[in-house]
């Protein structure tokens, strides 16, 4: 039994040193750009680049608008198919995991041929349009991840009885989702957040095929043209990845009281 | 009355989501003047295309396989390995944030550490005497891509089958015991019948993971590398050959191979769902 226990340490070691050194390695690169002494160079000249702050700026935008788009579409859509359309759970569930089978290109294909400048929608005729398609297609690539959250939210509390409570105190049906519903599965919503987030602020294909300024081109971008500032980035967005993990964690470990699990 | 409700979502995914990609299916069999044609499937044959897609289902299926073997093993390990409580938690945390670490800033990490002047590349040169690139390792290559995407793989095997591990009941490996099974038997006749499923169906779901990524690869090799997504971004960004309809038709045959796989896995999880409530 001794020896077993001394096996999964050495297999759990040597696991972690393949998922450590990358990190390692990427930190420490990051940190050679002056010549032979280790400083923050790479971290002063990226954080200073104009360009860095505009696309992220962008990408920050879009993710916000996404995050709050998606709520409003998968909140309310999660709670009456649980209370009135049982039946076509299945069918909504379906369309939700779409996104994971057809891949992101595939769907910016689509984009571009469905809604350029002589069609009905001509949403690629303007920058606005452009944005907004944008943001609609990050809401598609967080769909799966959101109304799954969302419906283990709902699942955990009785919609039933607070929906006819609501509706015995006179409530409307804005009020009954917004006021009652929200706030009961808000720990779920914020988990989708924090995962729709982390997807959209590194996203390439589509920003890139929509030709619109956002930070993942602007990655790779910096990829094929800086030696140290690419590493100086890739600690920075691990971070913010790792911020958003933790942040689920937070919020579900805080809430454990109301028996949601994620 | 009670079909209104559906109305916002029925409305956003038909146009953001469903039509996009119809119009792509259907755009597959037609000629560009909209008359029905096979050709732009046909065509998928020719040496160019037909390369590229074979690349992608090696890359996938290797890095599929291997991830899968290894988050199983690692994951099984962390789960019954007799670790330490924390280790575990700390473990599944750290997955869900290196399975979410993938796209650009991941090849970044690589390069810096296996690439020409990566620190690994540096430490195993100096330390040990080995000149890695000398020997014929090339990060900017097919197995060197399957090793940045297990750093994802890996990651989500272990997400998904630890659920499945914890399914194992104490009871099945007592009772066998009792009946005199070794531990070898113990696994071999009852723990991986009951994990296979999931197993597999894991397997698919990281298949048609890594099959659609795309910007790990761009980032690592320059969009240079032939397989099937970059093809097509390639196609659509129009600097490589100017046929509109063959466009269409890689994307229908990506959206079959990633609809297979998926296919498999939801039959899969149907299947292990038996056994692990």
């Amino acid at each position: 039994m001794k020896s077993a226990r001394l096996w999964s340490y050495l297999i759990f070691l040597t696991g972690v040193m393949y998922f450590i050194i990358p990190l390692i390695g990427m930190f420490e690169f990051s940190l050679r750009k002056r010549r032979g002494e280790y400083s923050f160079d790479a971290y002063t000249s990226v954080l200073t680049d104009a360009q860095f702050q505009q696309t992220f700026l962008y990408s920050l935008l879009m993710a916000l608008v996404a995050i709050v788009f998606g709520i409003l579409l998968v909140v309310p859509t999660a709670y009456w198919v649980r209370l009135r359309l049982p039946k076509m759970r299945p069918v909504v569930e379906f369309v939700t995991l779409l996104p994971l089978v057809i891949p992101p290109v595939v769907i910016a294909f689509g984009y571009i041929r469905l809604f350029n400048t002589s069609s009905v929608l001509p949403f690629l005729g303007s920058q606005f349009g452009t944005d907004v398609l944008l943001s609609c297609g990050y809401v598609v690539l967080a769909l799966p991840y959101m109304y799954r959250a969302v419906d283990t939210g709902l699942r955990a509390i009785d919609i039933l009885t607070l929906t006819e409570a609501a509706q015995g105190l006179g409530a409307n049906w804005p009020a009954i989702i917004f006021r009652v519903i929200f706030p009961n599965v808000l720990v779920a919503v914020l988990s989708g957040a924090f995962l729709t987030f982390a997807i959209v602020i590194g996203e390439y294909v589509i920003s890139a095929l929509l030709d619109r300024p956002a930070f993942g081109p602007y990655l790779v971008w910096i990829g094929s043209n800086k030696a140290y500032e690419p590493s100086a980035l890739a600690v920075m967005t691990f971070a913010v990845t790792w911020g958003c993990m933790a942040l689920i964690q937070v919020v579900t470990r805080f809430s454990k009281h109301t028996r949601t699990s994620i | 009355m009670n079909w209104l409700g559906l109305v916002p979502f029925a409305i956003f995914s038909l146009l953001f989501l469903l039509l996009p990609t119809f119009n792509i299916v259907l755009g597959a069999f037609r000629t560009q003047q909209g008359a029905a044609t096979l050709d732009n499937v046909m065509n998928l044959a020719q040496p160019r295309i037909a390369i590229a897609f074979w690349v992608s289902i090696k890359l996938s299926f290797a890095s599929a396989l291997i991830g899968c073997l290894l988050g199983f093993i690692l994951a099984t390990t962390v789960a019954l390995g007799g670790l330490p409580r924390w280790l575990r938690q700390s473990t599944l945390t750290f997955s869900g944030v290196a399975s979410n670490f993938a796209g650009v800033p991941l090849s970044f990490a690589f390069i810096a550490t296996l690439g020409r002047v990566g620190i690994l590349t540096i430490v195993i040169r100096e330390v040990f005497g080995i000149n890695l690139y000398g020997l014929g390792f090339n990060l900017l290559s097919f197995w060197g891509l399957v090793l940045v995407y297990l750093y994802f793989q890996i990651p989500l095997m272990i997400l998904i089958i630890t659920p499945a591990l914890d399914g194992l009941r104490r009871e099945w490996r007592e009772a066998a015991e009792i009946l005199g099974a070794t531990g070898f038997q113990y696994w071999r006749r009852v723990a991986l019948p009951i994990l296979w499923p999931p197993t597999l169906g894991t397997m698919a779901l990281l298949f048609a993971n890594s099959f659609g990524a795309i910007a790990t690869a761009v980032a690592l090799t320059g969009s240079q590398l032939s397989i099937a997504p970059i093809v097509l971004f390639n196609q659509i960004r129009g600097d490589v050959l100017q046929d509109p309809q063959l466009g269409y038709a890689i994307a229908f045959g990506m959206i079959v191979i990633t609809g297979i796989t998926n296919l498999i896995y939801i039959v899969m999880r149907v299947r292990s769902e038996r056994w692990l409530k």
